[in-house]
């Protein structure tokens, strides 16, 4: 079972597309998973057969634990000393050290002089009820019967999956993560030009939308700027050469998932666009691949033409860095001289203060505002 | 293809799209995508597959006249007849 981010812990395996016997290729599509964000695909690593699977339909098992055996090539010869490659794939991508919200830990007493003491089935009841110890006047011992004699409060609906799987994340983020913000306005009235012009004479699956120039731009400014670019786990920033751009998708049932947009730096306009489309789609459908959601090295969010100025965002652990982008409006801006209506967003960063500072923040933020001055060239 | 054709056929998309909302729950007159709360890839989306439906071309330069549902059913109506 493949960790698919720094929130999850177990999985459910809900298909298994190949058969015992049958021969796999690196980058097949093997099986599907149940997580909290939605049905995952795996991919299996290694050429070979798979051998048999160790885990049943609808079977849930902790991240790391072998889904099937699959036997390379060579040893398929060699029987004698089958070493047989377990399929657990980018295991490594991801340390999960974290414990997930799911069992409630109970509220610490206020740290005066003066705390009530408690029993500790009471002190889990209290904390399963939302109840507020220090409204306790007890003079000795509070016990379950107090707790209960409170009566049964109607409990709050417990979270959604996708909310605790997004309550895990982003707690890590603001627990571990140093945070550093920045804003910038920038002028996008001629990444939009290029946009209506481009499109002028092309067929509605072949336009282009301003969310592919912002990844573009991103991503050409992320060479010069690689320490926003990569992954920070076991105290030591790893910078990652390709960049792949994760983009953070509304889903429409409730929350968000960001996951990548692979090689978004050496992808043209056009094919980053279908890449989008395509993305955007599956992840709307529930159905995205497990690398999808644990190799992103930087996230874009967007709040596209419906919603507010600016927005700064929180890091998705273990990346550094997080541009965000607000709606684009008209408004007024000395231009060549002039006062003129300009299609004008703010451009922010959150950053890790462990990896980097806000000099090259800044900086980076210009590149990228270079590179949307510039769309041709992108 | 009568107007009441085209509107259902428009709503089966936005039903694709935004399957939660419920065509009597929108006001067909105000902004489509505030209504149906979709942003510009699922516009984009629902432009192509109005468009293949309908065999017509739907330019972007035309998408300040597709508005409201009730402007989009209008703009069908007129391409479809020409």
């Amino acid at each position: 079972m493949p960790s698919l981010g720094a929130d999850m812990e177990a999985g459910t395996l809900v298909e298994q597309l190949v058969h015992p016997g049958d021969p796999v290729k690196r980058g097949d599509i093997i099986a599907a998973v149940e997580t909290q964000k939605g049905a995952i695909e795996i991919e299996v690593f290694e050429d070979g057969i798979l051998q048999e699977w160790l885990v049943d339909l609808g079977t849930k098992v902790p991240v790391g634990a072998p889904l099937a055996v699959v036997q390379t090539e060579g040893e398929a010869q060699t029987k004698a000393e089958p070493v047989p490659k377990v399929v657990v794939p980018k295991e490594d991508m991801m340390v999960v050290d974290y414990e997930t919200p799911t069992q409630p830990k109970p509220h610490a007493a206020p740290q005066s002089g003066d705390r009530p003491r408690i029993t500790p089935a009471a002190r889990r009841r209290a904390a399963q009820q939302g109840i507020d110890l220090t409204s306790f006047h007890s003079k000795g011992t509070i016990s379950l019967s107090d707790i209960e004699a409170l009566g049964t409060k109607p409990k709050p609906a417990p979270m959604s999956d996708m909310r605790t799987a997004i309550a895990a994340a982003m707690s890590r983020s603001k627990r571990e993560i140093p945070h550093y913000y920045l804003s910038h306005t920038v002028d996008l009235t001629t990444a939009d030009e290029f946009i209506t012009q481009t499109n002028a004479d092309r067929a509605p699956e072949d336009r282009l939308l301003l969310g592919a120039v912002y990844a573009k731009a991103i991503a050409k400014a992320l060479k010069k700027y690689g320490e926003f670019n990569g992954h920070f786990t076991d105290d030591a920033f790893h910078q990652s050469d390709a960049v792949h751009l994760g983009l953070a998708i509304n889903i429409r049932s409730g929350g968000l998932v960001a996951p990548a947009l692979f090689d978004t730096d050496s992808k043209s306009l056009d094919v980053l666009m279908i890449a989008m489309r395509d993305l955007v789609e599956r992840v709307r459908a529930g159905r995205f691949r497990a690398r999808e959601l644990s190799d992103a090295t930087i996230t874009l969010t967007s709040l596209g033409d419906r919603g507010v100025d600016q927005l700064y965002g929180v890091i998705y652990p273990p990346q550094v860095a997080i541009v965000g982008l607000g709606t684009p409006r008209l408004l007024p801006a000395i231009h060549e001289g002039e006062v003129t209506a300009r299609l004008t967003a703010t451009l922010t960063l959150a950053a890790d203060h462990r990896v980097s500072d806000g000099h090259r923040g800044a900086l980076f933020l210009k590149a990228i505002d270079k590179y949307l001055q510039r769309p041709d060239t992108l | 293809m009568t107007r009441q054709e085209i509107e259902t056929a428009i709503s089966k998309e936005l039903n694709r799209i935004a399957p939660e909302i419920d065509m009597d729950d929108i006001d067909r007159g105000e902004d489509l995508r505030e209504e149906f709360d979709i942003d510009s890839m699922d516009f984009l989306k629902l432009v192509t597959a109005l468009g293949k439906i309908f065999r017509v071309e739907i330019p972007e330069a035309d998408y300040g006249q597709i508005g409201s549902f009730n402007a989009l059913a209008d703009y069908m109506a007129g391409k479809v007849a020409t």
